[in-house]
């Protein structure tokens, strides 16, 4: 740890291929002009019923490149990296720019806010995961699963899976940054019979940066095994107008739905429910929102931006208020505000945790409706207007009653949010938006 | 063009623009078969794919962006058994593709490597579109015109118009596989589609509508029959309708769906859950119920991979089958799986053509192609006419499927009351949901108005994403659970 390593081979390639775009993007005449070069491997094998479904062995590469030529911009991607068929997919983007209107707003991101240092995360672990291993691996986990519960009779199979990429992006302002990362994961995932002629299916996963960190396999089988058990006998309820509380893996959505409201896209289209919401207060007083894109090891870690812009820990709702939106360098400029850092996102966005666990939210809803999963995509950012399938349980008496599907939940985010009675402390890291579960005051459930 | 002569001009272009630049005759290709046969499998097969795509995009008036892409590419898959081994590689060179099937064969026990001694053939196709090349059916300045004659067009129709974003994309694909049984199949596959979506705002409320199509054509589809105009219309339309709903009604009613798009409740309710790879693992809903009745008499429901010019439509399935119109429930009955090869060996049936891959970075899956419901008799007023309170819904957004519990959403976009035969006041998006395996039995009344959907549906299942059709006519379904929030 921190002995100056030799840049291995991939990352200098790939570092090459980048200056190379940059130069044939100069040599036609563009003003400016930015290069994302990757690289990634992977391995992923599934067991079903014991025995090898599939091994898929991944490897793949891309370089995209976007030209400037003063206000006019044009992109293209190629996976060929010979020099011609990178020519090629330059000069494609050149053809681009010339056909594209004049827009003032845009340009790569402004010298000022480029990340200076890139501090290591600690996100590469590769995993030198041989094919026996993980066929030992899934099979373990699946069997697991089978043996938890004895209405668990089949299976969509348990998979191990592993990647490990390098990408660049270089700018023709100077910027070069490097990221290597790697993600592994495991998953199950079973189907239980209910005796009925009624079938269930769930399941549970992990997903990491280091191999080390993965729970134990069988420990991932058994929970999938649970979780689809107790959906067994679910059946719809009347419709109603109650507390629901969405389990932490679900309320992640509510979060993304948030995001892509106050994305620099939506708010200059004006095509989001929360447009001029900066500085209003959209949940209750204690609500905490951050993003912390510099955590160790985590999934959404980045130490820049997709435009080489600086990430940095800061707050997005504190004390119940939006203090800012998520911007990039165009958008802001549109709005005469300034990037945020959010090119391609957000960087792991914490939600801060209350005291509660599960149980505790579970006794403090009393009875209402917990939410397990969500179908559909009945969400209008314009209005936010909320509507989608789901499944989960009946609450009486703060406990799981029986299981509950064919149902839906409906509300507008707005009220959701400002409905929000307590975050849980069952905080689910897997992902890049990290939250635990939520409790919402009052939705209506449409069921029989 | 005969068909014939269409596939001997594909499978020649497919070898100019694939093989050939990387040496790769008959000869290479017995080589690298013959590496993984040698090793207990029962299948193989190879598929060269080269796509060119691009997009443009305009808002605030004007086209401010655009992009292209260019993919190429072999995936290399061996089959044992219930087992699959695969691996791909972007670039077209032996030594990569012997290596691709040097990882794929490991799944299957060793043997002697051997030649595959293919007796190679060309095998049938379909001849439902040309090999147009979108990309160079129009000048780039001509593209960028038709997407700002949208955008005013989309304007003058209102001063509450206040956001058009539309966007045109095309691509043009090749492929080339070859089966370990010798049949060599190409195709050239063009796309194109023309989105439009606005934002319309009066007393501080804002809506949004959409609309849009396309198919395996070229750019000259928008131009005919005032098509790109006529997206920007609907778009509008629907916006302005939406500024007059009011909140939905929920919990469950008597729903009629119009005809076209809203098929894309056969697409969730019943098409996934017939995809072979579900049933023969047991995991669908619908599993072991060939035979039985599922839908009402009057439902017959089809997959149809051969209409022409459609946005699902295919002249070669990604394994080189042909596609086809397959029944998949017949007056009530289900009758068909979709099926790849794979699946229907290991069921013991006839591949229907619906082996599909996003890329030749994805292992080929049973995949929809336009799945739609045939026509019956009734005229659609007299099916409004009959619902005394419900919902009548005729614009959809997306939806969703749990195939294994059966249950599937799809969500309005455009929907009214119906209150004594009439249509009332709109009402605001919500979602739908039922059950698989019994919505279909809870169709009253199908109308004689079957229409399919514009060309602008994509399908995604296990990460992969192809482009789909459905339609469906006019339809009375007596209970479904509407998720508005009046109660």
């Amino acid at each position: 740890m921190g002995a100056i390593i030799a840049k291995d081979q991939e990352t200098s390639s790939l570092e090459d291929l980048a200056a190379q775009a940059l130069d044939i993007a100069r040599r036609q005449g563009a003003s400016a002009a930015e290069v994302n070069a990757g690289f990634g491997r992977g391995l992923s094998v599934t067991v079903r019923k014991g025995e090898v479904e599939t091994v898929e062995h991944h490897r793949d590469k891309s370089l995209s490149v976007t030209v400037f030529f003063g206000d006019r911009s044009g992109s293209a991607s190629t996976s060929d990296f010979r020099t011609q068929a990178l020519s090629e997919a330059v000069m494609a983007a050149c053809v681009i720019a010339r056909h594209t209107a004049a827009d003032p707003y845009n340009g790569l991101a402004d010298p000022a806010h480029l990340a200076r240092e890139i501090p290591d995360l600690d996100l590469h672990h590769p995993w030198e995961l041989a094919m026996e291993e993980a066929i030992d691996r899934a099979r373990r986990c699946e069997e697991a699963a089978f043996a938890a519960d004895a209405r668990i009779r089949n299976s969509e199979g348990a998979s191990v899976t592993t990647h490990d990429g390098t990408d660049v992006y270089a700018t023709s302002h100077g910027f070069l940054g490097t990221v290597r990362a790697s993600r592994h994961g495991l998953s199950c995932a079973v189907l239980g019979e209910d005796g009925q002629g009624g079938m269930q299916r769930d399941y549970d996963y992990a997903s990491v940066r280091d191999a080390r960190d993965l729970p134990d396999v069988e420990e991932i089988g058994r929970r999938a095994a649970l979780r689809t058990a107790r959906r067994l006998g679910a059946r719809q309820i009347k419709t109603c107008q109650v507390p629901v509380l969405f389990e932490a893996q679900v309320a992640r959505s509510l979060v993304s739905h948030l995001l892509s409201a106050i994305s620099g896209p939506s708010l200059y289209r004006r095509s989001s429910f929360l447009v001029d919401s900066v500085d209003t207060a959209l949940f209750p007083a204690w609500a905490h929102l951050y993003e912390e894109p510099h955590r160790k090891k985590a999934m959404g870690s980045a130490p820049f931006d997709s435009e080489g812009v600086e990430t940095r820990t800061r707050d997005l709702i504190k004390d119940g208020v939006l203090r800012r939106y998520c911007l990039d360098s165009y958008s802001a400029r549109k709005l005469g505000l300034v990037t945020t850092g959010n090119a391609g996102g957000v960087h792991n966005l914490m939600v801060a945790p209350g005291t509660e666990d599960l149980a505790g939210l579970l006794r403090q809803m009393g009875r209402g409706l917990f939410v397990t999963e969500l179908i559909g995509f009945g969400i209008n950012h314009v209005t936010g207007d909320y509507s989608r399938g789901a499944a989960g349980f009946w609450v009486e008496g703060g406990e799981l009653a029986y299981p509950v599907e064919e149902i839906t939940i409906a509300s507008n985010l707005r009220d959701m949010y400002k409905g929000l009675v307590a975050v849980g402390r069952d905080v689910d890291y897997r992902h890049n938006v990290c939250s635990g579960s939520w409790l919402i005051e009052r939705m209506t459930v449409a069921g029989a | 063009m005969t068909t014939e002569t269409l596939h001997s001009r594909n499978l020649e272009r497919a070898r100019e623009s694939l093989l050939a630049p990387a040496g790769i005759g008959v000869s290479e290709l017995d080589q690298i078969m013959g590496r993984m046969l040698g090793h207990q499998v029962d299948y193989a097969d190879l598929y060269f794919q080269y796509s060119r795509q691009e997009s443009w995009s305009l808002e605030e008036g004007q086209v401010k962006s655009g992009s292209r892409h260019i993919e190429q590419g072999v995936g290399v898959r061996a089959i044992a058994g219930e087992k699959t081994g695969f691996a791909y590689s972007d670039e077209i060179v032996l030594p990569a593709l012997l290596d691709a099937a040097t990882a794929a064969r490991a799944i299957a026990r060793g043997g002697q490597e051997q030649t595959a001694a293919l007796a190679a053939r060309n095998g049938s196709t379909l001849s439902l579109y040309e090999p147009a090349d979108p990309l160079l059916s129009l000048e780039d300045a001509a593209k960028v015109a038709l997407l700002e004659r949208v955008e005013q067009e989309a304007r003058r129709l209102d001063p509450r118009v206040k956001q058009v974003m539309a966007s045109l994309g095309g691509s043009q694909e090749t492929i080339f596989v070859m089966r370990s049984d010798g049949v060599m199949a190409a195709d050239v596959r063009p796309l194109v589609r023309l989105n439009v979506t606005v934002i319309v705002e009066q007393n501080g409320r804002r809506e949004t509508g959409s609309s849009g199509g396309g198919g395996r054509t070229d750019y000259g589809y928008f131009l005919t029959e005032d098509r790109a105009l006529s997206y920007a219309r609907e778009a509008v339309r629907q916006a302005l309708v939406n500024l007059e709903a009011s909140p939905a009604p929920a919990g469950t009613m008597q729903v009629i769906l119009g005809p076209g798009w809203p098929g894309i409740l056969l697409h969730e309710a019943i098409g996934h859950g017939l995809e072979g790879d579900f049933n023969r693992k047991g995991t669908s809903a619908f599993a072991g119920r060939l035979g039985e009745k599922i839908a009402a008499e009057s439902c017959t429901v089809v997959d149809d991979g051969t209409v022409p010019g459609r946005r699902g439509s295919l002249n070669v399935d990604d394994e080189g089958t042909p596609t086809q119109n397959t029944v998949l429930i017949e007056r009530g009955v289900l009758r068909g799986y979709i099926l790849d090869r794979m699946n229907a060996r290991l069921m013991g049936m006839a591949p229907t053509g619906n082996g599909r891959r996003e890329s030749y970075a994805h292992l080929p899956m049973p995949r929809m192609t336009n799945t739609y419901m045939l026509a019956g008799e009734t005229p659609p007023e007299e099916i409004l006419a009959s619902v005394k309170k419900g919902l009548y819904a005729v614009n959809f957004g997306g939806g969703q499927v749990d195939i294994t519990s059966g249950k599937f959403v799809f969500s309005a976009s455009e929907a009214y009351l119906i209150e004594n035969g009439r249509i009332g006041r709109p009402v605001r998006g919500a979602t739908i949901i039922g059950n698989g395996p019994d919505v279909l039995k809870r169709v009253a009344m199908v109308g004689n108005d079957l229409a399919l959907d514009t060309g602008v549906g994509t399908c995604g299942k296990d990460g992969q994403s192809v482009p789909v059709g459905v339609g469906q006519p006019t339809l009375r379904i007596d209970g479904m659970t509407v998720g508005g929030t009046e109660e």
